[in-house]
């Protein structure tokens, strides 16, 4: 499709019951989908000549640990025949499993690695399920927002047991995170976004 | 009799001249053919987005250049720009032409760095001899500006940190017509070079299709002759405003990638001419004052300004709630910054998507059925950089 609108149209009509939400901003198409239909959706936009988003530019996922859905999982798109970017989102729990899309998108692979190394996100049918980033035998998941930011081992190297050993973090001194944030009235666009919201209840 | 052999399993690194960083690459061997390789990375990751979550923005941005620290201003822009656009502030047009000269600095910088090195994996010493000479004087000029020769810090939202130096214009003019004499010597010696070649052309094919199915970006893509650069199809910044040329491959081996490398610096140098001879006085931040900080004299005679600048620097500036994904094409290839704000100062989540990590997975592909001795070749035309890989 030759713009977004168009293509707006053209997945709501087409996948209608499997779409969520579908939003344009900032020159991009925002898409929310239900767990379940992500592979439809998937095939659909990479396969369909309107669409052809047939790169698959980054898997991430949004930690909200207040939310009853914890994990918004992301995955960007990019069509080149169209210049057109999409991103498509759905919300899970905790413990869900999803699917993996390495059948489609070959790239997949290592996204997927380090979504479920960064989150603990786990997929089914991922040929290859191992931690990416982090170290080898490393426990948890850092980019949890309830990871604490200087992690829960150091490692370091032990003269008497001549080899490279992991301990509990022990700081010198703890890292200090100041709460600089004050009821200063912000920019203006903020303060009327405020007010808007203030309205609205 | 027949006898049965076992495949040999190889380590390949962490610390191999030929890596380019701290790569483990476990290939498994048949004779000299490599039938897998299983890269395992992240021996230097360091929590960068975990970080920058803890951060304000202003503070977010010396991250970026230690993503990809050969090229550090070009990954500094693609997190200027989305800022910009949530708070939707213009940039005046003076800094929009010094950090396009700047990305394409850091463009130039980042194929040195790649074409020589990459000679030097397969046996050609002298170009990284000459090379990092001139890598040497770019990078003066980006301490002249920003005071740092790698670890730039030099990109805000709204503009740039501070303008340039009285007389660096004239130097990087100077530099501009000298250059291309360098890429002509560097081409002497590698281009029409018979070892050169044995290396590289046929090697590590990539098709149109499975480049595309890689997630492959910037040179990678159009070595195999995808015509695909953010410059030119979603432009940012000033670059609508230039004339250049995208470079395309035609076979996708390592061969045609470093003579698309060695294109692309001429156009580089072509566009840093342009931004000079478009380059007037102005301002090189934008006005806001509740996002830019405040000039010195002005902090000396306001109250206001003074106010502005210990807000600023302590709590920083607020985005409002958002979500978008940035991208700008960095010299290995779509780098890109999905940004969640909350309203807060701090980004409430900021991944960095560095080309390299699509790249480098694909190694397995790429050199199933060649020898060992391509590996390295391989390596080097994928255009790693473990600090972006890794983060």
């Amino acid at each position: 499709m030759k713009n977004l609108i168009d293509l707006e149209k053209k997945i709501n009509s087409e996948l209608t019951t499997k779409i969520n939400k579908t939003e344009i901003k900032h020159n991009q198409i925002y898409v929310e989908i239900e767990k379940d239909d992500l592979i439809d959706v998937t095939l659909f936009i990479k396969t369909n000549k309107d669409c052809k988003f047939k790169q698959l530019i980054d898997i991430t996922v949004v930690d909200y640990p207040e939310h009853s859905q914890r994990f918004k999982i992301v995955y960007m798109f990019l069509s080149h025949e169209f210049n057109q970017r999409m991103i498509l989102t759905y919300y899970i729990n905790e413990n869900e499993l999803i699917s993996s899309l390495t059948s489609i998108f070959p790239s997949a692979n290592w996204m997927e690695r380090e979504v479920f190394d960064m989150y603990g996100v786990n997929f089914k049918d991922h040929p290859d399920l191992r931690r990416i980033l982090t170290d080898y035998g490393f426990e948890g998941h850092p980019l949890r927002k309830d990871f604490p930011l200087t992690g829960h081992t150091e490692v370091r190297y032990s003269e008497d047991k001549k080899k490279v050993i992991n301990e509990p973090v022990k700081l010198e001194q703890n890292y200090r995170n100041f709460d600089y944030e004050s009821p200063w009235e912000g920019t203006k666009y903020i303060k009327e976004q405020t007010d808007n919201n203030d309205k609205k209840n | 009799m027949t006898k049965k052999i076992k495949n040999l399993n190889l380590n390949f690194g962490p610390q191999h001249p030929a890596a380019h960083g701290v790569l483990r690459l476990i290939l498994e061997l048949d004779g000299e053919v490599v039938e897998k390789a299983d890269p395992h990375i992240g021996l230097l990751h360091r929590g960068t987005e975990k970080l920058i979550e803890n951060k304000t923005y202003m503070q977010a941005v010396p991250y970026f250049d230690r993503l990809d620290y050969v090229a550090p201003m070009n990954q500094e822009h693609a997190f200027a720009l989305a800022v910009e656009k949530i708070l939707k502030i213009e940039v005046p047009i003076r800094a929009q032409l010094i950090r396009v000269m700047f990305c394409e600095i850091g463009r130039i910088l980042s194929h040195i760095l790649n074409v020589t090195t990459q000679a030097l994996d397969v046996g050609a010493l002298t170009p990284s001899l000459w090379g990092f000479e001139e890598r040497e004087t770019l990078m003066t000029f980006y301490e002249r500006a920003s005071g740092s020769r790698l670890h730039a810090n030099y990109f805000r939202a709204g503009g740039v940190h501070q303008d340039l130096p009285a007389g660096l214009e004239a130097d990087i003019l100077k530099f501009c017509e000298s250059f291309p004499k360098i890429i002509n010597d560097l081409e002497n010696l590698l281009t029409d070079n018979r070892i050169f070649k044995q290396r590289n052309v046929d090697i590590g094919i990539v098709s149109k299709d499975d480049a595309l199915d890689h997630s492959f970006s910037g040179v990678m893509l159009r070595g195999s002759g995808v015509p695909w650069d953010l410059r030119k199809s979603q432009p940012y910044d000033c670059y609508n405003q230039l004339d250049f040329k995208i470079p395309i491959g035609k076979n996708g081996d390592c061969y045609d990638r470093y003579l698309c490398r060695i294109e692309e610096m001429k156009e580089s140098v072509s566009i840093i001419k342009q931004c000079l001879s478009k380059m007037e006085k102005g301002p090189i931040k934008s006005f806001d004052g509740k996002i830019s900080p405040p000039s010195k004299k002005e902090i000396k005679q306001s109250m206001e300004a003074l106010i502005h600048h210990f807000k600023l620097f302590t709590e920083g500036y607020r985005v409002p709630k958002d979500e978008i994904y940035t991208a700008v094409e960095a010299p290995k290839g779509e780098f890109g910054v999905y940004l969640i704000s909350d309203g807060s100062s701090k980004p409430y989540k900021c991944k960095i998507r560095a080309p390299g990590f699509s790249h480098l997975q694909s190694m397995d592909y790429l050199i199933k059925g060649h020898m060992l001795a391509d590996v390295p070749a391989v390596l080097g035309s994928l255009d790693i950089v473990f600090g972006e890989v890794d983060r």
